[in-house]
């Protein structure tokens, strides 16, 4: 974009137009969002529960009534407690939300439709949803309730335990690739759904599972989501804010499942590249044509991303909560031994060369070489946007050790 | 110290500072205005205390400024969930007391009415313990159903959380025509939503974890603290006022085939449809005293069925409510009833007057909540609400 922008103004207007616009359309992304995810868990937990959810706000569907809360959030008067740490109460609401907006900077949403292509946005994103724990745990902190700071202790134990688990998932995809590139990961799956790499080898789908739940404990979502235990605690961390503050949170809290369901879309199930490749043709005869396909990829990106927000949906709705110890259990003593096992099993599938669906399951008739071509070819594409690739770098290397 | 295990116990060693938090009156899992007041050790709860009386409403005293039946509304308000069990423990009081023959039909017509009762009491015991344990769809499933309960106690007696229709003397007005079959029909669609119910609970493996083995009451405590109800026979205590109770309230239920709910030997009667006690679940734990419920409702469903066809076949009078003066005879009764959440007692001392001279009412959940303090030591803050919970109480009927 930047390039293009560069015709008409100079080189570091071009670059700032384009960081605002970026900046703009994720912040779309995370508002248009939270909006749509609070009105489709209302929506689907009404639903579920053999009611209608909200109706009448915006006419049919009550589809403006999330809008019309924010309004309502906005107008609320912002209290603190008078225990409260007034600073740190204040600033924990931002410190949650940034981290989670953050993310959304690296994740791909199509082909090269990324806010900051960066050739390590796996690390990035991983690291930096980590970090969105802090705020809960501010706002525990300082909010001066007893309950927030049991909600916030809870929340410290939990996402602390769970990064290593998610971690260890996000690896899988990342050594398979050999690139921590999202927009390469993506590309290596394009063709059809058995490229994708959940289907790449059994350890690979399995580790999704474990991927899911870990990710649905990251971002503190029922039968995880501990930290606001309503039954125990109240409203957990935030039982003392009110208005935006608190919306902020939610915000956050949503904007968190729609990034860690996205990242699994990449890693996992082929990112904007749809089950059957229509628009690799398209995409090929580039111009108008390549603008096309990827808003078609892009749509593909958000649908599976959707999705995956809906199964947490789905499973909030159905599940009781866990108890903190059998939180942790959980992570310690089945995810990370599956995760672990997964880790070794699948880099010993790729050692060992050992088929692939792809092999067998391919609906292109000229079998796997067809498919494969253009699957390597993009990964060096990818690697060459990116700098050097990894074969390359090993020979720099080799070349200065001698 | 029931539910600790050894990683506790290691946990216990490292103590840090102590922190009292005081959990309610206002606070979601208390069940109306309980007020816990705990001592924790980080998540480990190291005392509880429970303090009642917030809902108090003299309820008692105003019982010795009224006649028998003014006072029925005032008994619908104490275990609101079970108005009518509450109604009808206070009118065979009185009735103990006039020495009232009941006729056959106003007999079958209160086993009904109080059997559908005792459904739509458990189905709130049951959603609210989902909520406590945090799942929320459960507990709509159920009060779906306990509408429909509710809806049928409207078409009686016009009223439908506190209903006052079963009166001493009998009831206020026969069932309407056509009621039966609705209520039957209500029956037929209400069996298979409760394999609903056990797929989402009973058998959740989340919902074992956090109930199987958690809050223990053996056998002896329970006798001990004076359990009963559910509570009682979730201890593996085989007693039912039903069948054990005085001769007034057992003839009640002359010629009704039911087997009181407890476990024989790792089985419970009609468990037949349901799943098996999970190996998880120790006897007289919240797992336990939660089935105890849900297969109360299916034996309350075969009541009313019964009782239908009872009504059906009988005939004569559907009672005579006594006047509202109506002279009480000198004397003191007591009487105790099997409600949903255990023993109701009604003590009743008369001077001869039409009013009462001492009334007093012996609440089962004030003595099922006893247990909370031993129960709750050395547990984590979430089993607190899964502790209190299992206990079905109903603060309205604690303070009174």
């Amino acid at each position: 974009m930047a390039e293009f922008f560069a015709q008409y103004m100079p080189a570091w207007g071009a670059y700032l137009l384009t960081a605002l616009i970026s900046v703009a359309l994720l912040l779309a992304v995370v508002g248009l969002g939270a909006l749509f995810f609070i009105w489709a868990e209302r929506k689907v937990a009404g639903r579920i529960q053999d009611r209608l959810g909200p109706t009448r706000t915006g006419g049919k569907f009550g589809w403006l009534q999330s809008l019309a809360d924010g309004i309502k959030l906005i107008t609320k008067e912002d209290l603190a407690p008078a225990d409260a740490d007034r600073l740190l109460f204040r600033l924990a609401p931002y410190v949650s939300l940034a981290p989670s907006y953050a993310a959304l900077l690296a994740l791909p949403f199509a082909d090269g439709w990324v806010g900051w292509e960066i050739n390590t946005s796996v690390f990035f994103l991983l690291a930096i949803l980590g970090l969105e724990v802090f705020g809960v745990i501010l706002a525990g902190y300082a909010s001066g309730s007893k309950w927030s700071l049991f909600g916030g202790m809870r929340q410290a134990a939990q996402v602390v335990s769970y990064e290593v688990p998610l971690g260890m998932c996000g690896v899988i995809p990342v050594f398979l690739c050999g690139t921590m590139s999202l927009t390469t990961i993506g590309n290596m799956q394009a063709g059809w759904a058995t490229n994708w790499l959940i289907f790449h080898d059994p350890f690979t789908f399995m580790v999704f599972w474990v991927y899911f739940t870990c990710a649905v404990a990251s971002v503190n979502r029922a039968p995880f989501d501990l930290a606001e235990a309503e039954s125990e605690l109240v409203a957990g961390f935030h039982t003392e804010y009110s208005g935006l503050r608190w919306s902020f949170f939610f915000m956050a809290e949503y904007n968190s499942m729609f990034v860690v369901s996205g990242l699994a879309a990449v890693l996992f199930f082929g990112g904007w590249n749809g089950p059957v490749p229509i628009f690799a043709s398209w995409k090929a005869a580039g111009g108008g044509w390549e603008i096309v396909a990827d808003l078609a990829g892009c749509l593909n990106f958000i649908g599976k991303a959707v999705l995956g927000v809906m199964v947490m949906i789905w499973v909030r709705w159905t599940l009781p909560r866990l108890r903190i110890d059998q939180v942790i259990t959980t992570c310690l003593k089945y995810c990370v031994p599956l995760a672990a096992f997964c880790f070794v099993g699948a880099l010993a599938w790729q050692l060992a060369s050992l088929p692939s669906p792809n092999d067998w399951l391919s609906p292109d008739p000229a079998g796997r070489a067809a498919v494969r071509e253009p699957w390597v070819e993009r990964a060096e594409d990818g690697a060459e946007r990116s700098g050097t690739s990894g074969a390359e770098e090993l020979a720099r290397l080799a070349e200065d050790k001698r | 110290m029931a539910t600790a295990n050894r990683e506790q116990i290691i946990e216990l060693d490292v103590r840090t500072d102590e922190l009292l938090v005081n959990m309610g009156p206002q606070h979601p899992s208390t069940h109306g205005v309980l007020r816990l007041v705990l001592k924790t050790d980080g998540e480990i709860v190291t005392h509880v205390e429970p303090h009642i009386g917030y809902l108090h409403r003299c309820a008692e005293k105003i019982g010795e400024n009224l006649t028998p039946r003014q006072w029925i509304p005032y008994t619908d308000r104490m275990d609101y969930l079970a108005a009518m069990n509450m109604n009808l423990g206070w009118s065979l009081c009185v009735e103990k007391l006039l020495g009232y023959e009941l006729p056959e039909k106003a007999r079958h017509i209160r086993v009904i009415i109080a059997e559908l009762g005792r459904i739509a009491s458990h189905l709130v015991g049951m959603g609210t313990y989902g909520l406590d344990l945090g799942t929320f769809s459960p507990f709509l499933y159920a009060f779906r159903e306990r509408e429909k309960i509710l809806d049928l106690f409207e078409e009686v007696c016009g009223a439908r959380l506190t209903n006052s229709y079963i009166t001493p003397g009998g009831v206020t007005g026969d069932l309407p025509a056509g009621w039966l079959e609705k209520c039957e029909a209500f029956l037929d669609q209400f069996v298979p939503v409760i394999t609903e119910y056990h797929t989402l609970l009973t058998t959740n493996a989340i919902f074992i974890q956090r109930t199987a083995g958690i809050g223990v009451i053996s056998r002896e405590m329970a006798i001990d603290y004076g359990c009963t109800g559910p509570v009682l026979r979730g201890s593996g205590v085989d007693h039912d006022l039903r069948r054990d109770g005085e001769e007034r309230y057992t003839e009640m239920y002359d010629g009704y085939a039911f087997e009181v709910i407890v476990e024989k030997d790792g089985h419970y009667p009609r468990d037949h449809d349901y799943p098996p006690v999970p190996p998880e679940a120790v006897l007289g734990d919240c797992w336990h005293r939660f089935y105890v419920r849900m297969l109360e409702v299916m034996q309350a469903i075969d009541i009313v069925r019964e009782g239908i066809e009872f009504y059906r076949a009988s005939s004569g009078d559907w009672g005579h409510p006594i006047k509202l003066n109506t002279k009480l005879p000198k004397g003191e009764v007591y009487l105790e009833t099997e409600c949903p959440r255990g023993q109701m007692g009604f003590y009743l001392v008369s001077d001869g007057s039409a009013i009462p001279w001492r009334v007093r009412a012996r609440s089962s959940c004030f003595c099922n909540l006893s247990v909370t303090e031993e129960l709750c030591r050395g547990c984590l803050l979430a089993d607190v609400a899964a502790i209190v919970g299992s206990l079905d109480i109903v603060m309205g009927e604690i303070d009174r």
